[in-house]
């Protein structure tokens, strides 16, 4: 029986029917993370042991008629998410030694829901990344050519997802890191707004950016998993205390009469024809699903990479400054002194893209910079937000590539790092505005995966995700699978 | 000492006040003091990675109390920073304060000086933030230990004006300030524990200048005593550099108490950039007005509030209603000794009472309470045993002299002021046949002295006096004693 194959949905219904049990499940996963994962490495931790008591747990539960709908369904966090007696490296040297005491919010979350964890994918170091090369744990490799990126941070994620290593998995997203990778792997990926999802237990990267959200093949499996892992959370002060709805309820939410704006400041220079074919294309099928179709300009957009390249350097500055070598994490040998021990410890500790990322957050953030480069930065991001806000009282939701092309070769851009913040100049927009923002496949570019991104209005994931679902409804770019992993 | 009438001094305060709320301000850890190192850090307060900061409700109202109770200005909207900078006792490696926006700005207090004038020392501004933890260098070896219990305790700092022109005026600032914050129940004022500390920025220029001279900030003092001293070597070791041609280099200084100097800690050039911005863990903070007239409505008399109504109700002078309304435990102390007198409504009555209780409080009591180290809050003879005295002094029972011992009997033995004077016979003679009988044989006694005294010796009254007083064991009362030797003397 090809488990792998079924959506989060069946998956549900067949351990309510017995046809297999969550042990069984995850048995079937582990075997394939087992057979599959060297060739992609998409996981730093497989946690097998802990993954099948949980699921034998599960399966009680559910004996007991005590289930949810994701009770016994396998999944994997991103290595950023605290899980208490797991090691959480974040993807970094930094913290290869560190076990985390206590879950995350998300973690404990799902784990409440009966989600069993089989382990942690494989990232960008502290998130930072457009290709997760930067990973301490190596680079992770595309399942649709594995001389390819998968795109990043959420790269394991996305890797696992689109192999089907596993049904679903948590991504966290900062400037595109879950929408750019689930775009070049060929899955569907949803960043919600800002708040809805606690951020406790996640390893800060720029606190006014970071969301968690859902990557799974379908926008209705993201449905299924966003709906347990939302919500407010007394120890998460920029969390939205607001109801959450069940987004799986929702996914039947009427098309017609949607009005879908086509980000005019995306769909030109930059963008590679086919990409933008392929975007168009499902544009069309809103249009013939019966949505009305405008252009829609936001003027301001075009600056938002160098804007996030301000303001997410200068919060990581900060929110880095805890790894010293003095409580957890590496410790450099030997030190001299207590500034032999910071320097080195951090030196060694910290690769090169973070590094260069805490140097330039430490720099604008400097006596006599700080005016130039923050505070100006925070006012165009104030003009970004009024450019969503007026789009957003013309139309439901936005239409734009994820992406300017689909995913390059392992080494292409890793030295150019201009370049390489270059991919998410469709995605950080969303993230500098707080809005919610998904991507879908939308079809292939020279045999490889291409993404349509949908951007919404604060709190809008009912809408969009049942947008979403409606296009994959009509069209089947997220059920293709690249044949080593069919 | 160098030439102080030619120069200013000018001086402000910056004072951390530990707000005296049961859990920390950005995690649920206990505040208490002296536990176990580490006992009372959690994730938060270790910094570990993925924790958040969730702001202490109760920070921010005693945070507005205060402001209330200076007459600042509360912030309907504030915010926090973060301050970066590397050091093993500050986990996160920056410190939550508040920087632009603090939740309190533009507020006075008024001190008293010595010759009784008022002046208004402005306070600029005073915010929130953490504390952080201490390093422990005793007992280890080749090692420092870190103590992170203190690590995310709730501090207000408060900045003053450089307002201050001594270090006279900096004390009663500074006093004034640890009256208010114990008033408020904001802060326990312990200093030794840390609990209410302060730097001073000190300063001299020539009189008339216009400009501030440059400025040094004195770091470590923890007590009034030491606060005063630092800056009184500061300002000598200041005028020592200019007048002898140098220049004062801005820079943090450390006050060393064994050595009673203070002595360089960091230039300027050395401080850090520490890179302030905006707390993005952290919403702004906003208040409502209701929220702040609710906790105007909380806010108990204040030290000034009350030394004027002692002023107008007991007649006391300013500066003893300033004095027993320093510490709100004193007042009251004071206040419930007068209840038990129960003086009625004659006012003439209560403020001759209110007179003496005052010497009282201020003199033996506060004295008693000095020599044992002790706070009235502490004291071991409660209000109603030390009205009891008051009360055989205003009966005139006993005499101001007798009472001294008969305080000191009861401070030692715990007993009634009624006890002693029965167990040990001190009630005051105001029978006038019996002092009468006293001085006819003091008289009888002192046949010299009588005839040098009838002769014009005016000094000798005093002997007689003294005489007789001795004869009674000190319990003539001595009004009646003066009026009749004032009669019996001259002779017939």
């Amino acid at each position: 029986m090809s488990l792998h194959t079924l959506s989060i949905a069946e998956l549900s219904r067949g351990l309510d029917k017995g046809e297999f049990s969550s042990v069984e499940l995850t048995r079937y996963f582990l075997a394939r993370i087992a057979e599959k994962d060297p060739a992609l490495n998409a996981f730093i931790t497989v946690m097998a042991e802990s993954a099948l008591a949980a699921a034998a747990q599960a399966d009680t539960r559910r004996a007991a008629g005590q289930a949810g709908r994701l009770t016994g369904v396998p999944i994997a966090h991103k290595d950023i998410f605290c899980t208490r007696g797991a090691r959480t490296s974040c993807g970094s040297k930094m913290l290869d030694n560190f076990v985390a005491p206590y879950d995350a919010t998300v973690v404990a979350k799902l784990a409440a829901a009966g989600v069993v964890n089989l382990g942690k994918t494989n990232m960008d170091e502290f998130a930072m990344g457009s290709s997760n090369e930067t990973s301490w744990y190596g680079a992770v490799h595309n399942p649709w050519d594995l001389s390819r990126v998968p795109g990043g941070s959420s790269g394991g994620s996305a890797a696992a997802v689109a192999a089907r290593l596993i049904p679903a998995a948590t991504g966290t997203d900062t400037g595109g890191s879950i929408r750019q990778p689930a775009a070049l792997v060929g899955i569907s990926g949803i960043k919600p707004t800002y708040g809805r999802v606690s951020r406790y237990g996640m390893i800060a990267f720029a606190s006014s950016l970071d969301q968690a959200g859902v990557m799974a093949p379908s926008a209705e499996d993201c449905a299924y998993i966003l709906s347990d892992m939302a919500g407010f959370d007394t120890r998460d002060s920029t969390s939205v205390d607001r109801a959450v709805p069940d987004y799986v309820a929702d996914l039947g939410m009427p098309l017609k009469g949607l009005r879908l704006g086509v980000l005019t400041e995306f769909m030109g220079e930059g963008l590679e024809p086919q990409t933008a074919a392929c975007v168009q294309a499902a544009i069309d099928v809103y249009r013939r699903l019966g949505a009305t179709v405008v252009d829609v300009s936001c003027p301001s957009l075009p600056l938002s990479v160098p804007t996030y390249y301000v303001v997410a350097p200068a919060e990581c500055s900060s929110n880095l400054s805890r790894f010293d070598g003095v409580r957890f994490g590496h410790r450099c040998e030997n030190p001299k002194d207590l500034n032999d021990l910071y320097k080195r410890s951090r030196a060694e500790g910290f690769g090169p893209e973070v590094q260069r990322r805490i140097m330039t957050g430490a720099y604008v953030l400097s006596a006599g910079y700080y005016d130039a480069y923050y505070l100006k930065a925070q006012k165009v991001r104030t003009l970004i937000a009024a450019d969503f806000q007026r789009a957003f009282s013309q139309v439901d939701l936005l239409v734009c590539p994820t992406t300017p092309g689909p995913a390059f070769a392992i080494g292409a851009k890793i030295d150019d790092p201009v370049t390489m913040y270059l991919n998410d100049i469709y995605t950080i927009g969303a993230n500098l505005a707080g809005l919610p923002a998904m991507s879908l496949p939308c079809g292939f570019q020279d045999g490889l995966p291409v993404g349509v991104q949908l951007i919404g209005p604060h709190f809008s994931e009912s809408r969009m995700l049942s947008a979403a679902h409606a296009y994959q409804l009509e069209t089947d770019w997220h059920q293709k699978l690249p044949a080593a992993y069919s | 000492m160098t030439n102080q009438t030619t120069w200013e001094v000018v001086i402000g305060l910056e004072i951390h006040a530990q707000l005296a709320t049961r859990s920390k301000i950005f995690s649920g850890s206990p505040t208490q003091y002296g536990a176990e190192p580490n006992t009372q850090a959690d994730l938060v307060d270790l910094g570990y990675p993925g924790v958040l900061p969730v702001l202490n409700a109760e920070a921010v109202r005693m945070a507005v109390k205060f402001g209330l109770a200076t007459g600042s200005t509360v912030a309907t909207r504030s915010v926090f920073a973060r301050k970066n900078y590397f050091y093993p006792d500050l986990p996160k490696g920056y410190q939550i304060s508040q920087y632009e926006k603090p939740i309190v700005e533009h507020g006075k207090m008024d001190i008293m000086l010595e010759d009784g004038t008022i002046k208004t020392i402005g306070i600029t501004r005073a915010h929130l933030e953490e504390d952080a933890g201490k390093s422990l260098h005793e007992g280890l070896v080749g090692a420092s230990g870190i103590d992170l219990n203190r690590a995310g305790t709730p501090l207000l700092e408060i900045v003053s004006e450089p307002d201050m022109r001594s270090a006279k005026e900096a004390i009663a600032y500074l006093k004034k300030i640890h009256s208010l914050v114990r008033y408020l129940e904001i802060c326990d004022g312990n200093m030794q524990e840390g609990s209410f500390r302060c730097d001073a920025n000190v300063s001299v220029r020539r009189f008339g200048a216009e400009k501030f001279g440059t400025r040094c900030e004195i770091k470590n003092v923890n007590s009034f005593r030491y606060v005063e001293k630092a800056i009184n070597y500061e300002v000598a070791r200041q005028i020592d550099v200019i007048e002898g041609g140098g220049t004062i280099t801005q820079e943090t200084r450390l006050y060393d108490a064994n050595k009673d100097e203070t002595r360089s800690m960091r230039s300027k050039e050395e401080a850090n950039d520490y890179r302030y911005f905006p707390d993005p863990d952290l919403l702004p903070v906003v208040i409502a007005a209701d929220y702040i007239e609710a906790v105007r409505g909380t806010l108990p008399e204040l030290p000034d509030q009350k030394a004027a109504r002692f002023h107008s109700d007991y007649a006391l002078s300013a500066y003893d209603a300033g004095v027993l309304t320093a510490s709100r435990e004193m007042a009251d102390y004071y206040e419930a000794s007068l209840r038990t007198l129960n003086l009625g409504t004659d006012a003439g009555k209560l403020h001759s009472a209110a007179k003496l209780a005052a010497n009282w409080v201020m003199g033996d009591l506060s004295a008693a309470l000095n020599n044992h180290n002790l706070d009235i809050g502490q004291s071991p003879m409660d209000s109603t045993r030390f009205a009891g005295l008051l009360v055989r002094l205003l009966d005139e029972t006993i005499s101001g002299k007798i009472a001294k011992e008969v305080f000191e009997a009861m401070w030692s033995e715990g007993a009634t002021a009624d006890a002693i004077i029965e167990s040990r016979g001190l009630r005051q003679i105001t029978d006038i046949s019996a002092i009468e009988q006293a001085i006819s044989e003091v008289m009888a006694a002192s046949p010299k002295q009588l005839a040098d005294y009838r002769a014009g010796k005016d000094k000798l009254f005093g002997y007689f006096v003294g005489q007789t007083m001795k004869a009674t064991q000190g319990k003539a009362n001595p009004a009646v004693l003066n009026d009749l030797l004032q009669k019996m003397l001259p002779g017939a």
